[in-house]
């Protein structure tokens, strides 16, 4: 285990090398400590409405203004990006949870399991993904986890076909077949010999999508059938800023770059995280060829 | 070597050739100063194993090196310097001069272009055949290599063309026109036995027709032997010894040479026991210091002028040897002495330990296993491969029966059904009296800790994120016998019994050599101590002087823990050093079962026979009187036909040099044959009529 470790470790020292995962890391680092502990270290507080001071332009006190409700926008923001990173999580847990253990047995297995289940993540993936989620969300009411199990699901058929594809090829390596050979019983060739060595295309998969995931969050915000107010959420201030565009930029602009910086950092670790991991060679120094 | 008398200069001079690869940061030495000529109408061989630097030197000699390759000194082919002409003129010259011949033909040739058009486009781009020519000239040059109704053939695709006449359509297209210089690298080494036979006679035909010059890289010492005017051995990115072919295998003067000759299982002699070259060849990144090959030679390894200085190329002053003949090596005298310590002892004519007749521990009969094949929108079955046809066998405890045969012939799924790992579709395979094939799940499992499998490649067989420790534990942990047998105290035995330091517990698989990762394949088998090894080719991926290690421990543990063997390979001869008794394998049906002794002397199947005749010998002077090939081979026509439309009657009718109109009819009933102790499924089955010599 010591061993997967290092590996580990030194797979995300080859990521950090990149300069632009470098950046990203550091600003989704940021933004996640920042996010998370606001509420100690910061003081500002994303409800207080000061209503004597409504759509403010940028100043000492509020130094991106304040929306039409006397809110701190900059506070909104940051509480802002738990919402989203929450949704994020949560979507690509229910996602993985889900769609790997198809994409799993589909490929092992194969026949009748996997026509089946891949029939339905056909039928899955056929739903155009908003869509599905507002009609999930309209049955569930508005609130933090219906946004989340919506999203989730629509990222099950990503993780089953990519997780799949994997297995599919890995099924017929020598070691599969060897471990079977000695004994070993299908769920333990699946989870110890197949997944362990299947899990960079879905590691790469789970950055991915985060990013799918929290835009898809903002724009079931920006639609109106998000998380409901007054919890701070990009999507729906950018919804709320576009109003007053001219009086208060501010209030658009700050959620809208948040949210383009935030997509751009996971899009860009997800491409690094596929090149390195693609190319992982291993050590093959002492062989001749 | 430097020059043979000047008759006609050398279609090719490479003197002082170092490549130096520098992709990597570091320079790493491919080659490293050698020189050798070769003559119009001369098949120089070039023998080495993987990391020699042989295959650099080709793409040398072409001018074909990727740009991270560093050159110096002088390659000439005619007036042409190539190590500093420009890319024009080298195109001139490959176009025009040169030939190549790769290993693999599927990937030499394009699969969307028709084979006519690939074979004569070098032609038509030179200028050499007017384009209105081209397809007529073509279907000529595939008549040369002996490819059947050549006009029809041009329009076809390299998918339409067997393993065999796609290498051949590789020779015509390489020797097309009047070259000057072929380079063959390993070319048949992807293709099986009897196939490998008619390769090399198109090579020697076509050779003797343009009277081009050869260059043959290869592993094969046999192939060597059989078709090589003069050979190069080279280790460590140097010739190491050089000269003529018979002189090298007679009177070898190099350490390395004899070490290569003496770790080959033989077809013509039975060694008692090979004598392997200790350690492994060395990676061109870390060569050893002086001498490359001191760590493993039995003269130099304790002695500091081998251990400092690197032997240069000397001509031989010895009486034995002939003119020409020329070694890298600080004591060649030493080496005769060498020669005569490592000869093949005769092996003891007294019969093996005949293994206990009473206890079959796996028995087969009829084996079936055949795959449907589905096409079209709703998958409906049209046809089925027969991979396995009715198989039948029997292997005692203790002994090893030996599974031969050619590509796709079914020996691999055999084994494969036997262990549960395929379903059978017919037959039963009994392991110690219990029936296997209808065993539920966890019963089989349990069946399988008395029955394990060795794979083909020991690379793609090992897990390659475990450590080898937690591999070779896996079988214990499987069965949660890992605590009742010792834990990793038992892993660290297992390892030593294959030969391997326990300190290496923790290291992944990607840091061993093959043949250290085929010793971890077979501690991982060993793990749950079963009575049955089913060896799959164990040894056909691994380097030459590897084999012999494999091949000695495997006996080793044999007599030690008194295992029975199934060895499924394509290679007769390693067949014959580690068997007792022998099937013969063609199209999923056995056709010959005999005794080793048997059937190696007196093989009763036409399709044994000219297996047996196919296999290059590693011994010139066994050259038939019409210079190479055997005299009395039987070049088998053809290729094997697919399982999933096998010929009426006898399988084996369409490529049979017996077959009569009843054989394409009737099949044969496999059975004794009077006299010998053979079953053989053949109507006019009898030991072959020796040519008179």
């Amino acid at each position: 285990m010591s061993g997967s470790w290092q590996r580990t470790r030194a797979a995300a020292w080859r990521v950090l090398a990149h300069p632009g995962a470098l950046i990203s890391v550091a600003y989704l680092a940021v933004t996640i400590c920042v996010s998370l502990t606001a509420q100690w270290l910061l003081p500002i507080d994303p409800l207080y409405q000061d209503l004597a001071s409504t759509l403010e332009p940028p100043g000492a006190t509020y130094w991106f203004g304040t929306d039409e409700l006397g809110r701190d926008i900059l506070a909104r923001v940051i509480y802002g990006a738990r919402t989203s990173l929450l949704t994020a999580g949560g979507a690509v847990v229910i996602a993985a949870a889900i769609g790997v253990p198809i994409g799993l047995i589909a490929g092992y297995f194969g026949g009748w399991r996997d026509t089946i289940l891949m029939r339905i993540v056909d039928v899955l993936l056929a739903l155009p993904g908003i869509l599905f989620a507002m009609a999930l969300i309209a049955v569930l009411g508005r609130s933090q986890a219906a946004a989340l199990v919506a999203v989730g699901i629509t990222g099950i058929p990503s993780f089953a076909r990519i997780t799949r594809a994997q297995v599919l090829s890995l099924r017929q390596r020598d070691f599969v077949l060897a471990v079977e050979a000695l004994g070993g019983t299908a769920a333990y060739n699946m989870f110890r010999t197949v997944l362990p060595n299947a899990w960079s295309p879905i590691l790469v998969q789970v950055v991915i999508l985060s990013s799918v995931a929290i835009l898809l969050e903002a724009a079931l915000a920006f639609l109106g059938v998000g998380i409901p107010p007054p919890t701070p959420s990009w999507g729906e201030m950018l919804r709320t800023g576009k109003s007053y565009l001219y009086e208060a930029p501010t209030y658009a602009i700050l959620p809208g770059l948040a949210l383009t910086l935030t997509i751009l950092s996971l899009d860009t670790l997800g491409r690094t995280l596929a090149t390195v991991l693609e190319d992982r060679r291993e050590v093959v120094e002492d062989e001749a060829q | 070597m430097a020059d043979g008398g000047g008759a006609d200069p050398p279609v090719l001079r490479v003197r002082n050739l170092s490549v130096t690869f520098t992709g990597s940061g570091r320079d790493v030495p491919a080659v490293r100063g050698i020189d050798f000529d070769v003559r119009a109408g001369e098949v120089l061989g070039i023998v080495g194993e993987s990391g020699s630097g042989k295959s650099v030197t080709a793409l040398a000699a072409t001018g074909l090196l990727p740009p991270t390759a560093r050159l110096s000194g002088s390659i000439r082919m005619g007036a042409v310097e190539v190590t500093t002409a420009d890319a024009e003129t080298l195109r001139t010259m490959r176009g025009r001069d040169v030939g190549m011949i790769f290993q693999d033909p599927t990937t030499t040739l394009n699969p969307v272009l028709p084979i006519g058009r690939q074979v004569i486009e070098g032609q038509v781009a030179h200028g050499l055949v007017p384009a209105d020519q081209a397809m007529s000239r073509a279907a000529g040059l595939l008549r040369e290599v002996d490819i059947p109704d050549p006009e029809a053939r041009i329009a076809q695709y390299p998918h339409q063309f067997s393993g065999g006449m796609r290498q051949r359509a590789v020779i015509a297209m390489a020797m097309a026109g009047s070259k000057r210089l072929i380079i063959a690298d390993e070319p048949t080494t992807a293709l099986d036995v009897t196939v490998q036979a008619q390769v090399l006679a198109v090579l020697a035909k076509r050779q003797a027709q343009t009277g081009a010059a050869v260059i043959l890289i290869t592993h094969d010492l046999g192939v060597v032997a059989e078709t090589a005017d003069r050979v190069a051995v080279m280790y460590g990115g140097r010739i190491v010894e050089t000269g003529e072919v018979a002189d090298i295998f007679r009177h070898p003067r190099h350490p390395y040479t004899v070490g290569l000759l003496h770790s080959l299982p033989r077809l013509d002699i039975v060694a008692e026991r090979l004598v392997p070259i200790p350690g492994q060849p060395p990676a061109p990144a870390r060569l050893p210091s002086g001498c490359a090959f001191h760590p493993r030679c039995p003269i130099g390894r304790a002695r500091d002028i081998c251990r400092q200085d690197d032997p240069r190329l000397r001509e031989l002053a010895d009486r034995q040897t002939a003119p020409g003949h020329a070694a890298a090596c600080h004591f060649p005298d030493e080496v005769q002495a060498l020669l005569a310590q490592v000869a093949p002892k005769a092996a003891a004519t007294a019969a093996p330990p005949a293994p206990d007749q009473a206890v079959p521990l796996l028995e087969v009969e009829g084996l079936h296993v055949h795959f449907p094949i589905r096409t079209g929108l709703l998958r409906r079955q049209t046809g089925t491969v027969r991979a396995v046809d009715g198989v039948s066998l029997v292997v005692r405890a203790g002994e090893t029966l030996g599974l031969v045969g050619e590509s796709g012939c079914g020996k691999t799924t055999t084994g494969r059904a036997i262990m549960g790992l395929v379903r059978a579709t017919a037959g039963s395979v009994r392991f110690a009296g219990e029936e296997v094939t209808t065993m539920a799940p966890p019963a089989l499992r349990r069946a399988r800790r008395n029955m394990q499998y060795i794979f083909q490649d020991p690379y793609a067989s090992l897990n390659p994120i475990k450590t080898v420790g937690d591999i070779v534990a896996e079988p214990l942990r499987i069965h949660k016998l890992f605590d009742g047998m010792g834990g990793m105290k038992r892993v660290a035995e297992l390892f030593e019994l294959v030969g391997l330091s326990a300190t290496m517990l923790g290291r992944y698989p990607a840091e061993f050599s093959g043949g250290q990762k085929q010793r971890i394949g077979i501690a991982r088998a060993l793990a749950l101590s079963p009575r049955l090894l089913i060896l799959d080719e164990p040894v056909a991926a691994l380097d030459v002087s590897i084999q012999a290690q494999v091949v000695n421990l495997l006996q080793d543990l044999q007599k030690e823990l008194g295992l029975a063997y199934l060895f499924i390979a394509h290679d007769l001869s390693v067949v014959r050093h580690i068997c007792d008794r022998v099937a013969v394998m063609y199209l999923g049906r056995i056709v010959e079962q005999s005794d080793k002794a048997t059937l190696y002397a007196t093989p009763t199947h036409p399709y044994t026979q000219s297996l047996l005749s196919a296999v290059p010998v590693p011994d010139p002077s066994r050259r038939g009187p019409g210079g190479k090939g055997g005299a009395d081979r039987i070049v088998l026509e053809g290729d094997i036909p697919s399982p999933a439309r096998p010929p009426t009657g006898c399988t084996f009718h369409p490529r049979c040099f017996r077959a009569e109109p009843r054989c394409a009819i009737e099949s044969p009933i496999f059975r004794d044959f009077p006299g010998l102790p053979t079953q053989v499924a053949c109507h006019f089955a009898g030991p072959r009529a020796m040519a008179p010599t």
